[in-house]
């Protein structure tokens, strides 16, 4: 206890009064609570819990510090041991009794995966231990302060209504981590490795070459030379692609839109008939009509009296029948997104510059094109991005044919993405697919969090 | 009249594979080469080919399986993550919308050979299951568009629920997805078609013939051997096509009204 000095003057503030209620009605004690719990906490995890007389949530807490120990002791040495070495022994023949048997060694590819989820575990439960700490302190601060800590009904309760999102997230969450985080983790940890087709487990160790298949990449010419090449014609494909695909939708929406025309939702409908088709099975088709020896498109050339197009088998010719195939199948998109957009444009400003005089043209490039621009451009770079990556219409299409001998495993119409997927699934390189993945990862993720962080659908919509 | 003649002709440029695939499934013969634009015979026998040459009815009954299951799935948890973003602000929000922005812009088969060698573990290769838990946990990398889309529901009508003391999924249930019918039905659509018309990871997964989908049973078609059976395959191609084209022209007006709400919340 202490003493206050009351003044004795009658101008006493309102806060004054307030404080000299609130001493009264709440026995303030010296700080002993809350250290006393955190430190237990930090010994135990739930003892803290127990001590503030939290006894359900200190059993629970209890319950995952002995998994955590008991994990840690058996399964997490291990874990490191898998992850750092790569398992030690090989499989071999032994002789057990009379016969020469396969006797299975380690398989460093499982030792590297359960190494890190067990890491991960590990990581997630020292979290939790963390938590419980500052939570038993937090507890214990309360109770200094007079008020009685919340029983588990209360806490319960208090999950449901102020923690509902972390809760509802976490089941997205967990498929997100173990399925793309997981995935990419391992992915990075490959390209460390020595793993390809010829090497695999558990008929070989595998072990850890640190950066040499990075410096391989830029040192040895043929693979050097291919990934530069590789690289420009992707960002050239991207560039290309986004550009027709935006400007081609602009086309067609300003055409469709224009006052007089007639049927504008017949049009809308036939347009977006290369989006409503499923795009594998368009794709497949329009490799087949653009085949060089049968294909329609070449017949009907010959009709008129051309020459027949080496459409997929020159590659100047297969580039651009990529960027003809991959405009029809994006155009309708981009259309529909402009004619939407096109719709919010007032009409009175259409008005005003035809007082002014505008012609249509003039309408166009100082109304219109900029007030698109305005809504479509994060989307546009989206796209741009979405572009670097798009595997299946190159697959698809060209398979990156025709082939290139100066290329390492690659085509002249390979881009990044489906370089790696060739040296994975057919050459079995995996390690090297790694590295090119690395690549594209960084890539992606420059654009994609300075784009992110710019779009307005992120920049706070606080100001309702 | 010269737009006119524009968009006729633009019509056909869209229409015309979608036309000759059609003509070519009915003509005679195999060849992908006709001499003649309009055959001079045509016949079913392709389209009858299908189901007694390769296991087409097994295909599209697994297609329609896959793809049914991971649009209920992923399109409960893509409007889920949506709301949630949407509506609550909380520690970590705006670090944790940025990873799942970036993580939504990776190609999904960066992870194959890593997701590959987990089911093989699991003993998951080869089953529907497999394919449907991938798909379903790749879906909410897409939210964003469900949350732009929540952010025009007036926060008003949540806080007037609020006070009348409704928990957090009475309001989600009551009263935010009945707004949302344009939401629900664009999510469901791209959910249901993503996984339909998926190739790469089917192709991974799907070892025997009986488990495969359309994408993959078509693509091994033609990719084998060189344009032999190709009228077959285009049967193929529009017995698969049609129903999702079909779908795709009747929702024509919620597409329109999901993608322009995407786009001008920017």
């Amino acid at each position: 206890m202490f003493f206050r000095v009351i003044p004795s003057n009658w101008n006493w503030s309102w806060n004054q009064m307030r404080e000299l209620v609130m001493e009264k009605k709440y026995h303030r004690q010296p700080g002993r609570y809350s250290k006393i719990a955190a430190i237990m906490s930090a010994l135990i995890m739930g003892l803290g819990q127990l001590y503030n007389r939290q006894y359900i949530k200190g059993i629970l807490m209890l319950a995952c510090y002995v998994f955590g120990v008991y994990t840690a002791i058996t399964k997490l040495p291990h874990a490191f041991w898998g992850v750092v070495t790569l398992g030690e022994t090989e499989t071999q023949l032994k002789k057990v009794g009379k016969l020469y048997k396969q006797v299975m060694g380690d398989h460093s590819i499982y030792l590297m995966i359960e190494g890190l989820i067990t890491i991960f575990i590990m990581i997630v439960l020292i979290w939790l231990y963390v938590l419980s700490i500052k939570d038993a302190y937090r507890t214990g601060k309360l109770r200094e302060d007079g008020v009685k800590p919340n029983t588990f009904r209360q806490t319960m309760n208090f999950i449901a209504s102020y923690r509902f999102p972390h809760i509802v997230l976490a089941i997205p969450m967990i498929g997100v981590v173990f399925f793309t985080i997981m995935p990419i983790v391992f992915m990075i940890l490959v390209a460390f490795t020595n793993f390809t087709r010829d090497t695999m487990p558990p008929a070989n160790l595998i072990d850890w070459h640190g950066f040499e298949t990075f410096i391989d990449i830029f040192r040895i010419k043929t693979w050097s030379h291919t990934f530069y090449g590789i690289m420009s014609w992707t960002f050239i494909w991207a560039l290309l692609t986004t550009l027709t695909g935006y400007f081609g939708g602009f086309a067609v929406a300003l055409f469709v839109e224009q006052k007089g025309i007639r049927f504008k939702a017949f049009w809308r409908t036939i347009f977006i008939l290369p989006f409503s088709i499923p795009m594998f099975v368009s794709t497949l088709i329009l490799r087949n009509i653009f085949n060089g020896q049968f294909g329609p498109v070449n017949q009907y050339l010959s009709l008129l009296g051309f020459k027949k197009i080496p459409w997929l088998s020159d590659p100047l010719w297969a580039k651009v029948t990529l960027i003809l195939v991959n405009f029809w199948l994006s155009f309708p998109v981009s259309m529909l997104m402009i004619i939407g957009i096109l719709s919010t444009i007032p009409k009175d400003m259409y008005e005003a510059a035809d007082i002014d005089g505008a012609n249509g043209f003039q309408k166009i490039c100082l109304i219109t094109f900029p007030s698109v621009m305005f809504s479509m451009a994060p989307l546009i770079i989206m796209q741009f991005v979405g572009n670097i990556n798009n595997f299946n219409v190159v697959y698809l299409l060209t398979d990156g044919q025709p082939v290139n001998e100066d290329y390492q495993f690659a085509g002249h119409t390979d881009i990044l993405i489906s370089w790696l997927y060739k040296l994975s699934m057919e050459q079995g390189q995996y390690n090297f697919a790694s590295v090119i993945g690395i690549f594209i990862f960084i890539i992606l993720s420059v654009f994609a969090i300075w784009n992110v962080r710019r779009t307005k659908a992120f920049k706070e919509e606080d100001a309702i | 009249m010269f737009s006119y003649f524009v968009l006729v002709l633009i019509a056909v440029f869209c229409v015309y594979p979608a036309l000759w695939v059609t003509i070519s499934s009915l003509r005679t013969g195999d060849a992908l080469y006709s001499d003649t634009v309009i055959p001079s015979a045509l016949t079913f026998v392709h389209y009858l080919d299908l189901f007694k040459k390769f296991m087409f009815a097994q295909w599209y009954i697994n297609t329609l399986k896959i793809a049914l299951a991971s649009m209920i799935i992923g399109t409960v948890l893509t409007l889920l993550t949506g709301y949630t973003f949407s509506m609550f602000r909380f520690a970590g929000r705006k670090n944790l919308m940025s990873i799942l922005l970036v993580l939504g812009l990776f190609p999904g088969f960066m992870s194959m050979i890593a997701i590959y060698i987990l089911l093989n573990q699991m003993d998951l290769l080869n089953k529907h299951a497999a394919i449907i838990i991938v798909y379903a946990a790749g879906a909410p990398l897409f939210f964003l568009f469900a949350k732009s889309y929540f952010d025009t529901i007036p926060k008003s009508l949540v806080e007037a629920a609020r006070i009348d003391g409704a928990g957090h999924l009475p309001i989600f249930f009551r009263i935010v997805m009945p707004l949302s019918t344009p939401l629900i039905v664009y999510t469901a659509l791209m959910t249901f078609t993503g996984a339909f018309t998926d190739f790469i990871f089917a192709k991974l997964v799907l070892r025997s013939p009986e488990k495969k989908t359309l994408a993959v049973g078509l693509f091994d078609m033609i990719a084998g051997q060189f344009a032999t059976e190709f009228t077959t395959f285009a049967a193929g191609c529009v017995l698969t096509a049609l129903p999702i084209t079909i779908v795709f022209i009747i929702m024509q007006r919620f597409l329109v009204d999901g993608l322009t709400a995407g786009a001008d919340k920017g």
